[in-house]
C-alpha cells in the first residue's frame, strides 16, 4: 500500500499532569471535519468525547529473544489489527501514552510489526511538557526526559504559570536535550492543529533538512541565537538569563542530549553503511532517535534515514538538485552518546 | 498483477475455476463457516452474510461495530466485537446475545465447546459459560491472544504473552502454564488432545506435548502465522504464513521434532488462510495474490480453484461432508464450489 493511502498514527506523550488529556480533547473537539479513533490508557477515567475511543494497556512486549531494544507494544499491535475492520470509519489515530511511558515500544511498534506497516504509518511523536514544572522533572524523572529526547514535536503547555525567564529557562532546558523538535509555547494546550498532526516526522521523503527549532522564536521571546549552528546542540547558551544564581549555566543535560556530524565530502557506502549498522547494534540501546541525509559517492541520489533506537530505515530519496550543496548530515539523540567514537567513525567513512 | 500464475503457469493445473458459483458480497469478510446448506460469511463489521447454494446473499446484523473474532460449530456461528458483545447467530439466521462486557471492552478472541459451552475474552480475562450457563472467569498475566477449547473435557487453554494457560474452569486448583519467550496468538489442541500449539507474534509457532511440556520449535516462516487447521484425523497441521503450505507431521508421539514439514503448493505470494477436507487428505489454500488452490497432502496434485490477481483471500470452509467449499478475498469477492 502507498504510504499515503496509509493511517497516520500520531503519538500523545507527557508526564503526568502536563495536559495531554486537554490537547486530545482540544484536538477532538476541534471543527476539522476529521474522525480520530482515539487509544488512551486509564480508559474510562478522563471525560473523552468520541465514538471510537479504545482503553489500551501498555503491555510491552520483548521480540527476537527478549533484547531491549526490540521491545513493542503489543497491546497496540493487537488494536490496530482490529481498527482495521473499521477502516473509512476514521482518517487518523491518536495514541495517548501514560505519563510514565518511554515512546520507543510504541515508535519500534511501526518498525517492526509487518501487518502494523502495511496498513499505518507513524506520523509524529508529541510531548505535552509543563513549563512550571518541567525543569524539576527533568532532573528527578528520567521518563519525563525521555519523552523530550523523543519528541518531533513539544508543546510546552502552561506557559501562562511562569515568568518570562522561567520560561526561557524551562525551554534552554529541552534544547539543552533535543534542540531539534518543533516547539510551540502554549496555554491550555492552544495550538494548531496543523501544528501537532500530519507531520510526517517519520516519512523518510519529508525529511528535508535537519536543521536544530531555533530560529522560528516566537514573539514575545528575543534569544540571540546567531551564533555557529554547529555548536548549538552542545551549549544552547542562554545569553540573558542568569537569575537563578548557577553560575555558569549551561543548559546541557548531563546524561541525555543530541549529536550532530556534517561533512561536505562524500561518505563511502561500502564504510558508512557497516559502520551505521554496527553503530545502532551495540549503541543502540543509548540512542533514541537518529536522523540523516547523506551523500554517497557516485551517487546521484540523496540517500535519507531514521532509526529509533537498534532499528533503522533508510532509501533513496531523490536526486541532488542542480547547485544544491553535496552535504551529508547526521544527528543522534541519546544518552550518554560515545560521542567521541561516534565523530571517528564517521570521519573514517568519508572519502579521502 | 503478477505476472506468473500458480506453480509457474496456471495453464499447467488442472482447473475447476467453472465449477464456482461466484458471489460478490460487496464488503469485507473475515472468515466463512457453514451452517446447514448456507454459507456464513462473517464480515470485517456489524453484520453476517448468509449465502444459499444457488448464491443468494441474506444479510443478518450481528454487531454495532467490528467483527474482531468468530468461531462455529456448525450449529450456530459465535463472534466477538468492539461493541463489547459475544454473539451467536443459528442457522435459522436468528441472532443471540450471549454476553455484554461490563466495560464494553473489545471481545478479542472467543472459542466454542462441543457440549454448548462456549468462552471469550476481554483483556486479560478469559470467561467461560458452561452448557448450564454457569459463568467463570480467570484472569491471565497479559492479553489473551487466543483461545481454544481441549476435544476432551472442558479444558481450556489461553493464549498470552510468555506461554499458554491451560485452565479446568469446573475444577478448582492452579490453571497450568507452559511458558514460552514471546507473543501468543492464536492457539490450538491436535484432535487427538496430545500438543498445543500456538501462533506466535514472531513468525513462529510454538509448541508443547501435554503429557511432559516438552518444548517443539516450528519456526522458519518468512511471515506471521495467522491460519492453523488440522488434517482429518490430525495427522498434519497446515498453516499459512509461508509462500508454500506448511503442514508439520503430528501423527508420531513426537510430533514434528526432528522432522520436515511437507511444503505444498509453492507460488510466489504467502499462504493467508488454509482449510483442511473434514474426511480426506485434501486442503484448500488461499493466497495472497488471491489464488486459490486445492490440494493433495499425500502427492502435493493441485487444483486451481480461483485465479490470482485479487485482493488476499481472507476466508475459507468446507461444510461438514466436504462436499462443499466456501472462500471470500479482504474485499468480499467470494465464491462457493461444490464438488
Amino acid at each position: 500500500m502507498a504510504e499515503a493511502s496509509k493511517i497516520p498514527v500520531t503519538v500523545l506523550t507527557g508526564y503526568l499532569g502536563a495536559g495531554k488529556t486537554t490537547l486530545l480533547n482540544r484536538i477532538l473537539s476541534e471543527n476539522h471535519g476529521k474522525k480520530y479513533a482515539v487509544i488512551v490508557n486509564e480508559f474510562g477515567e478522563i471525560g473523552i468525547d468520541n465514538d471510537l475511543i479504545i482503553g489500551a494497556d501498555e503491555e510491552v512486549f520483548e521480540m527476537n529473544n527478549g533484547c531491549v531494544c526490540c521491545t513493542v507494544r503489543g497491546d497496540l499491535v493487537r488494536i490496530l489489527d482490529g481498527l482495521m475492520k473499521r477502516k473509512g470509519k476514521f482518517d487518523a489515530i491518536i495514541v495517548e501514552t501514560t505519563g510514565l511511558a518511554d515512546p520507543a515500544p510504541v515508535a519500534q511498534t511501526f518498525f517492526v510489526d509487518e501487518d502494523v506497516q502495511k496498513n499505518a504509518r507513524l506520523d509524529a511523536v508529541v510531548t505535552v511538557a509543563d513549563a512550571k514544572w518541567l525543569s524539576d522533572r527533568l532532573k528527578d524523572a528520567p521518563e519525563a526526559k525521555n519523552q523530550i529526547a523523543f519528541a518531533d514535536v513539544i508543546v510546552l503547555n502552561k506557559t501562562d504559570l511562569v515568568s518570562k525567564p522561567e520560561l526561557a529557562e524551562v525551554e534552554a532546558r529541552i534544547r539543552g536535550i533535543n534542540p531539534y523538535a518543533k516547539l510551540h509555547r502554549t496555554e491550555r494546550c492552544r495550538v494548531g492543529l496543523n501544528d501537532v498532526l500530519e507531520r510526517g516526522a517519520f516519512d523518510l521523503d519529508r525529511i528535508l533538512e535537519i536543521e536544530p527549532d531555533f530560529l522560528d522564536a516566537g514573539d514575545e521571546h528575543d534569544h540571540d541565537h546567531d551564533h555557529d549552528h554547529d555548536h548549538h546542540h552542545h551549549h544552547g547558551h542562554d545569553h540573558h538569563h542568569h537569575d537563578h544564581g548557577h553560575g555558569l549555566k549551561h543548559y546541557h543535560d548531563e546524561d541525555m542530549h543530541s549529536l550532530s556530524l556534517r561533512t561536505d565530502k562524500p561518505l563511502d557506502p561500502t564504510r558508512f553503511m557497516p559502520w551505521l549498522q554496527r553503530l545502532v547494534a551495540e549503541e543502540g540501546q543509548k540512542i533514541l532517535r537518529s536522523k540523516g541525509i547523506l551523500a554517497f559517492q557516485g551517487d546521484d541520489d540523496r540517500y535519507v534515514f531514521q532509526g529509533v533506537h537498534m532499528m533503522l530505515e533508510g532509501d533513496h530519496q531523490r536526486k541532488w538538485k542542480e547547485g544544491e550543496p553535496r552535504e551529508s548530515r547526521l544527528v543522534f539523540i541519546g544518552r550518554e552518546l560515545p560521542e567521541q567514537m561516534i565523530r571517528d567513525g564517521f570521519e573514517r567513512c568519508i572519502v579521502t | 498483477m503478477s505476472q506468473a500464475g500458480p506453480g509457474g503457469g496456471q495453464a499447467s493445473i488442472a482447473s475447476i475455476t467453472d465449477r464456482v458459483t461466484p458471489v460478490s458480497l460487496g464488503a469485507p469478510v473475515s472468515s466463512v463457516h457453514f451452517l446447514r446448506d448456507n454459507a456464513v460469511f462473517v464480515g470485517a463489521e456489524e453484520s453476517v452474510a448468509f449465502v444459499d447454494k444457488a448464491g443468494e446473499i441474506g444479510r443478518v446484523a450481528t454487531h454495532g461495530g467490528g467483527i474482531l473474532c468468530a468461531v462455529s460449530d456448525g450449529k450456530r456461528v459465535v463472534s466477538g466485537g468492539d461493541d463489547g458483545k459475544v454473539v451467536a447467530v443459528d442457522a435459522e439466521g436468528e441472532v443471540a446475545v450471549l454476553a455484554t462486557d461490563a466495560k464494553r471492552r473489545w471481545i478479542d478472541c472467543v472459542a466454542l465447546h462441543g457440549d454448548g459451552a462456549f468462552a471469550w475474552s476481554a483483556g486479560k480475562t478469559a470467561f467461560v459459560r458452561s452448557g448450564k450457563g454457569e459463568e467463570k472467569s480467570l484472569e491471565v498475566p497479559s492479553t489473551v491472544g487466543g483461545l481454544a477449547f481441549a476435544p476432551k473435557g472442558l479444558r481450556l487453554a489461553i493464549a498470552h504473552y510468555n506461554g499458554a494457560t491451560l485452565w479446568f474452569p469446573n475444577m478448582t486448583g492452579t490453571p497450568e502454564s507452559l511458558t514460552w519467550a514471546g507473543s501468543q496468538l492464536g492457539v490450538t489442541f491436535s484432535p487427538d488432545n496430545r500438543f498445543l500449539v500456538t501462533a506466535m507474534h514472531e513468525p513462529a509457532l510454538h509448541g508443547w506435548r501435554l503429557a511432559d511440556s516438552r518444548h517443539m520449535r516450528m519456526s522458519g516462516y518468512p511471515g506471521r502465522v495467522r491460519s492453523m487447521a488440522w488434517s482429518a484425523g490430525g495427522k498434519f497441521l497446515a498453516t499459512s504464513g509461508a509462500d508454500s503450505v506448511i503442514a508439520w507431521p503430528f501423527a508420531s508421539k513426537d510430533g514434528p521434532m526432528g522432522k520436515e514439514p511437507a511444503m505444498l503448493a509453492p507460488l510466489p505470494v504467502r499462504a493467508t488462510v488454509v482449510a483442511c477436507h473434514p474426511k480426506q487428505d485434501i486442503l484448500a489454500a488461499g493466497y495472497e495474490d488471491g489464488t486459490i488452490l486445492m490440494v493433495r497432502m499425500e502427492d502435493g496434485g493441485e487444483l486451481l480453484v480461483r485465479r490470482n490477481g485479487n485482493p488476499p483471500v481472507a476466508a475459507l470452509a468446507w461444510n461438514a461432508d466436504g462436499s462443499r467449499l466456501a472462500f471470500a478475498d479482504e474485499q468480499g469477492d467470494a465464491g462457493l464450489l461444490a464438488l
